[in-house]
């Protein structure tokens, strides 16, 4: 196989991670962001946390994976991007960490306060953390005061202007989304009847966010279309991407919830996929000069590497991909608290 | 101060904290499998009890080692980029494997330990325990092969990289099974693992001790003790024969880390001997209050003592580790690792006359020796990373050729400032300290509870048939189990 084909297959297969950490973790993030409004006592709390009480973890994996990927794949992509997002991804991990816990310690102690304190801690890390990551990709697609060597040269203020923040709004609003889906399928009766009524605000919302954004884009981030214009295949994936969207409320209106999910995980993967798009080849665009830009080219690992990791691939997909649809399945149907359960 | 010791603070600081966990996962993983074992073939409730305690005590664990492993994975890139560069070819994949045939297995199936209890069968549990204690070695394994090519690289070779005009060195993989299996990686693993299941062992001794001596949960404790004291004799003996085999290796790969560890600072003709304890000072090259045994090191070097064993001398200047740290870590380790054998050893000849359960101060001393064991497992860690320096990747021969090595202070991230470096730690401490507090706090809670008796597991479980004979009437979330059900002390 050729040096610039394994090239282009790594970088989709972690294109392929990230939709899937996106799709799987983006309702576990969801379910964090509603857990306040939509549970209104300690029962239903513990229902909605129960929901993705044993799936959030393996769902997190999948960006532990798409780290360590882009480690072996991409070193130079992986370092620089890294250590220039260095607090943002502090920050990121601080959240990532306040999820962990919280979903883990909130039930272990019969106390009021100890409970809001965790369920507190729960929403803002699942908030901030939404929020992080769209900042972070907003950041990437309009490109980043990279300096010669890989050096960046800007700074977390550099990072936090309205395009980022924008979008950082939308992958809120997005997994907020996600997550009613979701809860709307795995819980029942008052609590469900609550979650129906929260998704069409949210829908509003995040429809609304998706249109500005899209504009934004056009607008900021010219080279975004390139792609798509020297392509014109490519205009499949933005149109299916409007179609989707609108395809969520109606899937709900005609009161089929898993079709309903099935869409909100097509529209992040398509999003997902604009985003590798627009980025191609590059992985982070220099603002100063284009001849910095880390590159596919330039971050790749040897061939030899590319290799051995893509047999390690082929002998591990299949492997993750089972045992998660075995979990799933065991997991499934409406969400029961038991003695097992946080 | 500058980037370079604050990121090593940091980068030392997390790890530690990170390797809180995973010892303790591992162990436990192993002693959960048994008891879990016995369970299926006995199907006595009390095993089902035993191995649904510590599975409590596990999740627990797990999610705090889940919270801090991301932080590691991170940190590479964060505040090694340099590092990243070079290593990446090579560490990389070792990372990635790990990702998908560690972690995807670990956490997809803790999800049907924790959670499982009521709702697979005990084959299919009892398969998930033994495939969340594999996921758990596993990561080990790759994490350990990882760390050891950059104590003994292998299976390698050096590439200039033009970037923008100026020629950048890299490692790139020209063997991935001499990579796996680069000099130290083996041995390093196995005492490695090891050292996780002496805390393993020593954990559930320890707290079943504690039972046993507040005269609470009897029957679970004894039946745990049956397997954790034997198992912990074991596996402290197997440590001091895997540390014995590292440390005779380290005179072809690493000769700097063994003198550091031995504070042997000139080389003679005369046979070397091993400084049992004392306080070494590299300044003047000389070890205040020292006690030394002629011959000693010679002989556990080379199986021969005459022969002189290298010392700090032979190593250029600055290329010299630290050694106080190492000396005293190194010798922690060792001691604690003896110390241990000697309890696990009168334990068992105790548990074996039947007096285990009067000889108060012996249960006792077992409630304390998870503490010893961890020490061990961190000392441990030092000793080989401190060693280390000031290579962040050791230098080596690869087929008589030499190959460059990297320096820890040309690893660094260029783009990070000290003030983003000691704000990250100023975030991490507190926080740190916040979970381990709160950790320790639940942990304890747990244990206080204790498992449940045979006959409430018994009782537990009728209900929650019964229940799920009326589900079709029940309300969405009615808890199961009825009034046993204890909410939320899983
Ligand atoms: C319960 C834990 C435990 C116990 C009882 C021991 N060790 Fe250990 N030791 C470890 C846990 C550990 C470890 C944490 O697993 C290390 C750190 C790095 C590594 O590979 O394993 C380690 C490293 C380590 C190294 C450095 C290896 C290297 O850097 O390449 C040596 C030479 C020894 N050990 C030797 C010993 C000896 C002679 C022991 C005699 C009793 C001993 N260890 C007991
Ligand atoms: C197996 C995976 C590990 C890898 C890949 C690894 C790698 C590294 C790296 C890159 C550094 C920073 C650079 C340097 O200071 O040399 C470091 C330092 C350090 N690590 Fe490790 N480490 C691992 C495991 C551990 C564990 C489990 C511990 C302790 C429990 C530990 C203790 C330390 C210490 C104390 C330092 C600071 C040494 C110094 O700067 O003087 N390491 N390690
Ligand atoms: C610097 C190196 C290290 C990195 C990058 C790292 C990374 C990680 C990550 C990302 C996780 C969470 C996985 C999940 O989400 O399920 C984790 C957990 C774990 N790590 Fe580490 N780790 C390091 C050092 C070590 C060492 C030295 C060991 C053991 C020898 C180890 C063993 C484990 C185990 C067994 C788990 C499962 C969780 C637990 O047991 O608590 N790790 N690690």
């Amino acid at each position: 196989m050729s040096y610039d084909l394994l090239t282009f297959i790594w970088f989709v297969l972690l294109g392929a991670l990230l939709v899937g950490y996106a799709i799987l973790d983006g309702f576990d993030l969801g379910v964090g962001i509603l857990h306040p409004f939509i549970a209104k006592d300690d029962r239903e709390r513990r229902l909605v946390m129960n929901s993705i009480g044993p799936l959030w973890d393996g769902n997190e994996v999948w960006l532990v994976t798409f780290g360590g990927a882009l480690f072996a794949a991409f070193p130079v992509a992986y370092a620089t991007v890294f250590s220039s997002f260095y607090l943002a991804f502090f920050l990121l991990l601080t959240c990532l960490i306040g999820r962990a816990v919280s979903l883990e310690f909130r039930s272990k102690v019969h106390s009021a306060a100890w409970r809001k304190v965790w369920d507190i801690g729960f929403f803002l890390s699942s908030f901030t953390a939404a929020f992080l990551l769209g900042v972070a990709g907003g950041n990437i697609m309009s490109g980043m005061e990279l300096g010669p060597k890989y050096v960046y040269e800007g700074g977390l203020l550099s990072q936090v202007y309205w395009y980022p923040l924008l979008v950082g709004c939308l992958t809120v609003s997005l997994f907020a989304l996600h997550g009613a889906i979701y809860l709307y399928l795995k819980t029942e009766h008052e609590l469900q009847a609550r979650v129906r009524r929260a998704i069409s605000p949210l829908f509003y919302t995040f429809a609304l966010l998706y249109v500005f954004v899209s504009l934004a884009t056009w607008w900021h981030v010219p080279h975004a279309t390139e792609n798509i214009a020297s392509y014109p295949v490519l205009w499949i994936v933005p149109a299916l991407n409007a179609l989707a969207v609108l395809n969520i409320p109606r899937a709900m209106h005609l009161g089929k919830p898993g079709y309903a999910f099935f869409t909100s995980s097509m529209v992040i993967a398509a999003l997902a996929t604009l985003f590798s798009v627009a980025i191609y080849p590059n992985f982070m665009l220099s603002t100063i000069d284009l001849s910095y830009s880390v590159t596919l080219e330039n971050a790749r690992s040897s061939v030899g590497t590319l290799q051995t990791m893509l047999i390690i691939a082929v002998i591990g997909i299949p492997c993750v991909l089972s045992y998660t649809v075995i979990i799933y399945w065991i997991f499934r149907g409406k969400v029961t608290l038991d003695k097992n359960s946080y | 101060m500058d980037v370079e010791i604050l990121s090593r603070l940091q980068f030392a600081g997390t790890i530690m904290f990170h390797y809180l966990f995973p010892p303790l996962s591992i162990g436990l993983g192993l002693q959960l499998f048994l008891c879990e074992l016995a369970y299926f073939r006995t199907r006595n409730p009390a095993w089902e009890a035993a191995a649904r305690f510590w599975t409590r005590v596990f999740a627990v664990n797990f999610a705090m080692g889940v919270a801090t492993g991301i932080v590691m994975e991170f940190e590479f890139g964060t505040n090694w980029a340099a590092y990243s560069r070079f290593v990446g070819d090579v560490f990389g994949s070792a990372l990635a494997a790990e990702g998908i045939f560690a972690f995807f297995l670990e956490s997809g199936f803790l999800a049907v330990l924790v959670f499982g209890w009521d709702r697979v069968g005990p084959r299919m549990h009892l398969f998930s325990t033994l495939m969340v204690f594999l996921g758990s070695m596993f990561s080990a394994v790759w994490i350990v092969i990882a760390n050891s090519w950059q104590q003994t690289p292998a299976g390698y070779h050096i590439v200039w990289q033009d970037v923008q005009g100026e020629l950048i060195p890299r490692a790139e993989v020209t063997s991935f099974w001499g990579m796996v299996f680069n000099p130290s990686s083996v041995d390093r693993l196995t005492h490695t693992l090891i050292g996780a299941f002496v805390l393993g062992a020593f954990f559930v001794a320890s707290v079943c001790s504690y039972y046993l001596l507040k005269n609470k949960h009897q029957e679970v404790a004894k039946r745990c003790l049956s397997i954790a004291l034997p198992t912990a004799m074991a596996f402290t003996l197997l440590a001091a024969i895997t540390g014995h085999d590292s440390a005779k290796k380290l005179v072809e790969t690493q000769p700097a880390k063994l003198a550091a560890m031995e504070a042997h600072f000139h080389t003679s003709d005369e046979p070397t001997g091993l400084t049992l304890f004392g306080w070494p000072d590299a300044e003047s090259e000389t070890i205040h209050f020292g006690v030394t045994v002629p011959y000693l090191l010679s002989l556990m070097v080379y199986n021969d003592p005459t022969k002189p064993v290298p010392a700090m001398d032979q190593i250029p200047e600055d290329e010299r580790p630290p050694v106080w740290l190492p000396f005293q870590t190194f010798h922690l380790m060792v001691g604690l690792g003896t110390m241990m054998i000697g309890v696990a050893a009168l334990a068992c000849l105790f548990w074996y006359r039947g007096i285990y359960g009067q000889s108060r101060w012996l249960m006792w001393a077992i409630v304390f020796m998870p503490v010893a064991a961890m020490t061990a497992n961190q000392a441990g860690w030092i000793t080989a990373e401190v060693g280390r320096q000031p290579w962040i990747v050791y230098p080596s021969v690869q087929d008589g050729v030499e190959m460059m090595g990297l320096r820890t202070a040309d690893g660094l991230s260029e783009s990070v400032t000290a003030e983003q470096v000691l704000s990250s730690i100023i975030l991490f401490g507190i926080i740190y300290s916040m979970l381990f507090a709160v950790w320790v706090f639940v942990l304890n809670n747990k244990i206080q509870h204790g498992p449940e008796s045979a006959e409430e597991l018994t009782e537990y479980k009728r209900n929650l048939e019964s229940d799920s004979m009326s589900k079709n009437f029940a309300r969405s979330g009615k808890l199961l189990g009825g009034d046993m059900m204890d909410e939320g002390t899983r």
